[in-house]
């Protein structure tokens, strides 16, 4: 091997000697022209809003702006009482871990057992065609699929009734998104449906990754397909598994908004008002900015704890977990 | 690796197709039933339901949606906002990524924190709001596309990663050859990352399209409705006036029909007017996705991570 000279070695790792390329003002002053508009937008639209959390400590008043903020007298916890004492705080609460707590009790099981189904599909043409299927309601948006259910949950054109009342399940039509005693369902099985393809592709990923040559191992000890299944793939993904109940855990106080925003109506608001819903009606609608602050405030203190804890509880239990 | 087969495997693999079969009908079903529901006579529509095809067919309720002069500016909006988002969130944060790539770039640690900072921490609600009102962005067509042209520190990640990929003797030669960082980054950079460039982009355009929670929170005026936000208020119009009809119908039929019949011979209603709406809508996500399909396995961990 020839000794690299001097003139074309890595420009960078000429730094020792003093002289890289890198280091000439041109190319700095070039790639930080290319950094600090993010860097600008970050700070303004991400660093400033925090500065609004001050209002969740304080007795703030939406007329004195933004200088209010940072002039108006401290007031403690005071916001936070107020919040736990409102009469909608905890059936809110309730409802918003009630969705995503059976959510992911449904949701978690059955995308995984979808994700397994599919990965025995044996044509990969027919495969790659359910994948195309099932993941385009995910593209959506909840404005459409959730219109979508609406029409056909109707309790006079829909077709859910009228197929229940042609098999004599039920003799009237159900209000589904009008009777409070459906809304959980509603939003449970249409936040299933839209994500179960898309939600499988992790799944799918881990299980590709799994060694084939324990599947064969497996079948020479005479395990059948559902043996290997139960025995060499779920334990082989069980990391992606513990990383999805993590997440799921985290986000128990993280409704989809836009999902239980299109549902929501007066009728059913006593099973669909969630966190989420509440903070834009107390914020944006009532002009309540420093009650919505102190629950947005809490939301994201409770969420990061949710998230260390789901965290530890997973590697105490199973040896693995997110960090 | 599977040599005979027992009957067991075999009714296993029945089944497990006909299971498919029928969840891909129960995805696609609501599709179909809006299509027909759209294209069928709206006073029609509540004598009962349709299941295959339209009882009676009309264009009658996609013409009244076109017709609205409203629907235009509407998509106009959408589609501008959504475009200049795409292209240049992802050509800016393609070349941010780029410099924070390189070794020698001074302040990286700094640039580190703050952009885990801003993945982690978030004001919130209500204090975005008003940033957005003292900004002066409040209902002003900017705030769709400022606040979003930077794609995120996520994005950066997953980008850096894939340079990683880029061979350093590429970098190299151009930088000797005298190139600047900016020539490096169109030149050679851009190029080899197509693949999830264009995973990145269907995302950020996916999600753009569908957003109206920015239409929600930030504007007001009819002006700068986007798609999204209008039919979101056609669901909650109709829905609220089909409650008032199931009421009304409940008493008599009669005055259902005769609410039907007030608008547009029983042709059109609010809800065929929505469905019409939603699939009009829904027709350029459904005609991209096969194209921007072969794009996911490349962006697929990382997007299902993402979301």
């Amino acid at each position: 091997m020839k000794k690299t000279p001097e003139s074309i070695r890595v420009p960078w790792e000429r730094k020792r000697k003093g002289h890289y390329l890198g280091s000439d003002w041109r190319t700095q002053l070039e790639l930080q022209v290319m950094i600090w508009p993010a860097i600008v937008l970050i700070i303004i639209f991400s660093f400033f809003p925090l500065f609004g959390l001050l209002m969740a400590f304080k007795n703030y008043n939406p007329m004195s702006g933004i200088k209010g903020i940072f002039t108006s007298e401290w007031s403690g916890f005071d916001n936070f009482t107020v919040v736990f004492h409102s009469f909608q705080f905890w059936p809110m609460l309730k409802n918003t871990i009630g969705i995503n707590l059976f959510g992911s009790l449904v949701g978690l099981p059955v995308t995984l057992l979808f994700a397994l189904l599919l990965n025995e599909i044996t044509s990969s043409r027919f495969k790659s065609f359910i994948q195309t299927i099932t993941y385009l309601p995910h593209f959506l948006s909840w404005v459409i699929y959730g219109g979508l259910f609406i029409t056909l949950l109707d309790p006079q054109g829909g077709i859910v009734n009228a197929l229940l009342v042609k098999l004599h399940l039920i003799d009237e039509p159900i209000l589904f998104l009008g009777d409070p005693k459906y809304f959980w369902g509603v939003a449970i099985g249409t936040g299933l449906l839209k994500d179960l393809g898309w939600g499988a592709i992790l799944y799918l990923a881990a299980i590709a990754g799994v060694d084939q040559s324990l599947y064969e191992a497996a079948a020479i000890d005479g395990a059948g397909r559902f043996r290997r299944m139960i025995n060499v793939t779920i334990p082989s993904i069980k990391p992606t598994v513990m990383i999805m109940i993590i997440f799921s855990i985290s986000g128990m106080l993280n409704n989809n908004f836009t999902q239980i925003y299109v549902f929501q109506n007066t009728l059913n608001m006593s099973a669909s008002q969630v966190i989420d819903t509440y903070l834009y009606q107390t914020g944006l609608l009532q002009f309540q900015f420093a009650t919505a602050t102190a629950i947005g405030l809490l939301k994201s203190v409770l969420a990061l704890l949710l998230l260390f804890g789901g965290n530890y509880a997973s590697k105490k239990l199973t040896q693995s977990g997110l960090f | 690796m599977v040599g005979g087969k027992s009957l067991g495997e075999r009714i296993f693999n029945k089944s497990n197709v006909v299971i498919m079969i029928l969840l891909m009908v129960a995805t696609i079903y609501p599709f179909w039933y809006s299509v027909i529901g759209s294209l069928n006579g709206g006073a029609d529509l509540v004598r009962g339901p349709l299941f295959m095809w339209p009882r009676e067919f009309t264009w009658a309720s996609w013409e009244a949606v076109l017709a609205d002069p409203g629907l235009l500016h509407t998509a106009w909006i959408t589609i501008s906002r959504t475009v200049i988002v795409t292209v240049v969130s992802i050509l800016y944060t393609a070349m941010f990524a780029y410099a924070f790539s390189r070794p020698y770039l001074k302040g990286k640690k700094l640039y580190m924190i703050i952009g885990f900072i801003s993945m982690y921490f978030s004001g919130g609600l209500i204090p975005s709001f008003m940033l957005i009102n003292w900004l002066g962005l409040y209902d002003n067509y900017w705030v769709y596309i400022i606040p979003s042209l930077f794609g995120g520190f996520w994005n950066v990640i997953i980008l850096n990663a894939n340079y990683k990929a880029i061979s350093d003797s590429l970098f190299e030669s151009a930088k000797l050859d005298g190139a600047s960082e900016f020539t490096i980054f169109f030149r050679i950079v851009l190029p080899l990352s197509k693949p999830v460039l264009a995973a990145l982009a269907v995302f950020t355009a996916v999600g753009v399209w569908n957003d109206f929670g920015t239409t929600l929170y930030f504007t007001q005026s009819t002006d700068l409705q986007t798609l999204q936000y209008m039919i979101l208020k056609l669901v909650q119009t109709s829905n609220a006036s089909e409650q008032m009809k199931s009421l009304a119908a409940n008493s008599s039929t009669a005055i259902a029909d005769l609410l039907n019949n007030a608008q547009g011979q029983g042709l059109i209603t609010a809800q065929t007017i929505q469905l019409a709406a939603m699939v009009l809508s829904s027709i350029p996500m459904i005609v991209l996705y096969p194209f921007a399909q072969r794009y996911f396995t490349k962006g697929v961990m990382l997007g299902s991570l993402k979301e």
